[in-house]
């Protein structure tokens, strides 16, 4: 597990959004190659707001919208990366990066190395992503299993503010394309899962304190979020804190790993922890098969297989679209986590 | 009540086929010199007309006619004469290697020459080209860019410059101004207008320009392109080739039946011309037009070349399975070098003899590079970049799960 490195300013409460907004100011102030542009982003700010007054802090062409076109937006942005900026764009929600999706696999993820170096795409795509906000099929998807599969893509998920910040900086600064996937079920609060209940705010959470200044959470470092002996849950995202539930509900010790990078990822951290517990559970929001999840329980197999002394288990969202009206069944809460919790420490 | 007709697709098809003559009358053409040549400033709706008609500058006889004649100097003319010839002539010899083996693959530009060449001397240090396969002559253009480099690229051989990892013509020189060549169509257009709008977000002098071919006009990227240069008034010229094919596929399959390439433009609101592409001069002045029309923030300019693929698409296709094999000799607009040289002759700046022995001299200088080239190796006798750099540049710094499978590889 990292530190945090350079932190610079007083800590103050952030949302999420709050927090990936500053990471924005922070990091436009510092570069003025750093270059913010999509749908809404500009004028307006973003649907979710998270480049609120970037534009009349950093002027128009800084801060810009974009035509509705995500490969429009992928596609001019890796020729600013290529002529030396560093966009930053957003993806209005994750479910859309479909018709981008050639521009991200067949030409930012690959220019580097098809040019050995001659030319290079860093740049990040942010998108909001995952489920618990009503958004049925079209606004729902945790689509990171996708990008983990082409080569020379970082994939980055937080759980929180702090981290959100940090890793959007580390995003930034990366000589790499980033797909960056914010979990909007946490943008305002952390969420465990128990949608009938009210939503805590971050401002209530040390999580939300969130330095005002620079600083990096470094890309490829595990959390060890909550730690525990007993079994080890491999997580992500939204899935962190309803991981975190299901652990009190049943009284479990259980050790949470929040990988925060998804891919390339810290697989030291995981390897430790399930060395230590011989126990793994595996819980996304994604579909189960060929989920990300999937690439975890091969990667605690080949690495922990003497250590283990439970079956992995693996906890997803079902092999079916995101339904609407069925929501609450689809996401994985914590009574599901937690009877695998059980089932992992029982055997 | 009457039963209604039946419906019925229309499937287009060439006014050719083998063992048929072509009816080229479909291409549209314009007399040289008839043309008007508007202000480069000029307003892009008034442009609507010359996205129908075709800018030419030589006559039948080599004259130079009318308002787009550019005031260019015989030396430079002699340059692009030179780059036709030497293109043309590397093109054959690789062509040859090809079919010997020592290239898996090859694609040549055959009566396309002018297109790149007169382009790239309308063009500025530091601006980027955004090419398709068929644009060697940007490079070939140019004595900076050595031949045996080049060469050990097609060869894939051990001093690849991209390290054994691109097919064959599909280049990267950023020194060049010449973008990395991607093989999935239409791409790099939008990626061009994104780099002109980086420029021109710095404040920068530099723009972009962009190659695509008549098919993939189809695809969404390269309207989406025409879309982002006109809301940003990107500084970036965006070429589309129509040299009448995409491998077997005639021009109207990918939309080019009763309108034009440069019509797209037109409803987008961008500059549109369409140009005889085998016209040196009018190539230049186009060119040139464009460029000026970017460099002084009025826009982005969409410029249809007309011309004729001479040859098959790549080493891989046989053209004589679906159109006329005397179609290239037909061809109304004839062939960019026959026609600057009777040009250059017309006004005494060439000769015969001055033509033939600069062939030889390029042809010396190209097998030179050849033998050059090949000493250090080939894709076939094995003698390509090592297998542990494959692993190199998929991220900046080599993360530890490659740095593994390098391991198990044993490289």
């Amino acid at each position: 597990m990292s530190t945090d490195i350079q932190t610079q300013g007083a800590s103050v409460p952030m949302t999420m959004v709050q927090a990936l907004r500053s990471a924005h100011d922070v990091m436009m102030g510092r570069d003025e190659d750093v270059v913010v542009y999509g749908e809404d982003v500009g004028y307006f700010g973003g649907v979710f707001r998270v480049t609120e007054g970037l534009q009349a802090k950093y002027g128009k062409t800084r801060c810009f919208d974009a035509p509705i076109s995500e490969s429009g937006i992928v596609a001019t942005a890796l020729g600013m990366a290529a002529y030396g900026l560093k966009p930053v764009v957003e993806i209005q929600f994750a479910d859309y990066f479909y018709p981008a999706m050639d521009q991200i696999v067949s030409e930012v993820a690959r220019l580097r190395h098809r040019s050995a170096g001659d030319f290079a795409a860093p740049m990040v795509i942010r998108m909001p992503c995952g489920g618990g906000i009503y958004g049925g099929q079209t606004h729902s998807q945790s689509p990171e299993a996708v990008f983990t599969h082409i080569c020379g893509i970082r994939t980055v998920m937080p759980s929180n503010p702090y981290d959100a910040k940090g890793l959007l900086i580390a995003s930034i600064e990366s000589e790499d394309p980033v797909v960056f996937l914010e979990p909007k079920r946490l943008y305002n609060g952390p969420f465990d899962g128990r949608h009938d209940q009210p939503v805590v705010p971050w401002s209530k959470h040390d999580m939300g304190k969130v330095p005002e200044g620079y600083y990096k959470v470094p890309l490829e470092s595990a959390a060890v979020f909550r730690p525990g002996k007993a079994v080890t849950v491999l997580t992500y995202g939204t899935m962190v804190w309803v991981a975190e539930r299901a652990a009190i509900d049943t009284g479990i010790d259980a050790e949470i790993i929040d990988l925060r990078s998804i891919w390339p990822l810290d697989l030291e951290t995981i390897v430790n922890s399930v060395r230590k517990t011989g126990r793994c559970v595996v819980v996304h929001e994604a579909t189960r098969t060929s989920g990300f999840g999937a690439e975890l329980t091969a990667l605690v197999q080949e690495h922990c297989f003497y250590h283990l002394e439970a079956p992995i288990e693996r906890v997803c969202g079902w092999d079916t679209p995101y339904p609407h009206a069925q929501e609450w069944a689809y996401f994985p809460g914590p009574a599901r986590v937690g009877a695998a919790l059980k089932r992992a420490v029982e055997v | 009540m009457t039963s209604p007709a039946a419906l019925r697709l229309h499937i287009p098809e060439p006014t050719g086929r083998p063992g048929g003559t072509t009816d080229f009358s479909y291409l549209l053409l314009s007399e040289a010199g008839e043309v008007p040549r508007p202000a480069p400033d000029v307003p892009a709706a008034a442009t609507a007309s010359m996205a129908k008609s075709l800018v030419r500058v030589l006559d039948h006889e080599g004259r130079a006619q009318g308002p787009w004649a550019p005031a260019i100097h015989p030396e430079r003319l002699r340059r692009g004469l030179r780059a036709m010839v030497k293109t043309r002539l590397f093109d054959a010899r690789m062509q040859i290697a090809q079919r010997q083996k020592k290239l898996s693959f090859y694609m040549q530009c055959l009566g396309e020459e002018a297109i790149a060449i007169a382009h790239a001397q309308a063009l500025q240090e530091g601006d980027m080209c955004f090419p398709t396969y068929r644009q060697q002559g940007l490079l070939l253009s140019r004595d900076d860019i050595s031949l045996v480099e080049i060469i050990c690229q097609l060869m894939s051989n051990a001093r690849d410059p991209l390290k054994g990892r691109q097919l064959p013509v599909l280049y990267s020189y950023k020194r060049a101004g010449f973008f990395s060549t991607s093989g999935n169509l239409a791409t790099q257009v939008p990626q061009a207008v994104g780099w002109a709008m980086a420029s021109a977000i710095k404040g920068d002098t530099k723009i972009a320009s962009a190659w695509i071919g008549d098919g993939s006009t189809a695809e969404a990227d390269f309207h989406t392109a025409l879309t982002f240069a006109h809301v940003y008034r990107a500084p970036v010229i965006i070429n589309v080739v129509n040299n009448q094919w995409a491998i077997s596929s005639f021009q109207a399959i990918a939309g080019g039946e009763g309108t034009t390439f440069a019509q797209r433009g037109v409803g987008v609101g961008l500059a549109s011309l369409r140009v005889d592409g085998n016209d040196f001069l009018a190539v230049y002045a186009a060119s040139q037009w464009a460029a000026e029309r970017a460099r002084t923030n009025h826009g982005a300019t969409l410029i249809e070349w007309v011309t004729y693929r001479g040859g098959a698409h790549s080493t891989s296709d046989d053209p004589s399975k679906y159109r006329p094999a005397d179609d290239w000799q037909r061809f109304p607009l004839g062939d960019p070098i026959a026609r600057l040289k009777q040009h250059l002759i017309g006004i005494g700046e060439w000769s015969e003899a001055q033509h033939e022995e600069m062939g030889k001299e390029l042809e010396a200088q190209i097998i030179a590079a050849q033998k050059e080239a090949e000493s250090y190796g080939t894709l076939l006798d094995g003698r390509v970049p090592s297998a542990a750099t494959m692993f190199e540049d998929v991220f900046k710094d080599m993360p530890e799960h490659l740095r593994r499978q390098r391991q198990q590889l044993g490289v």
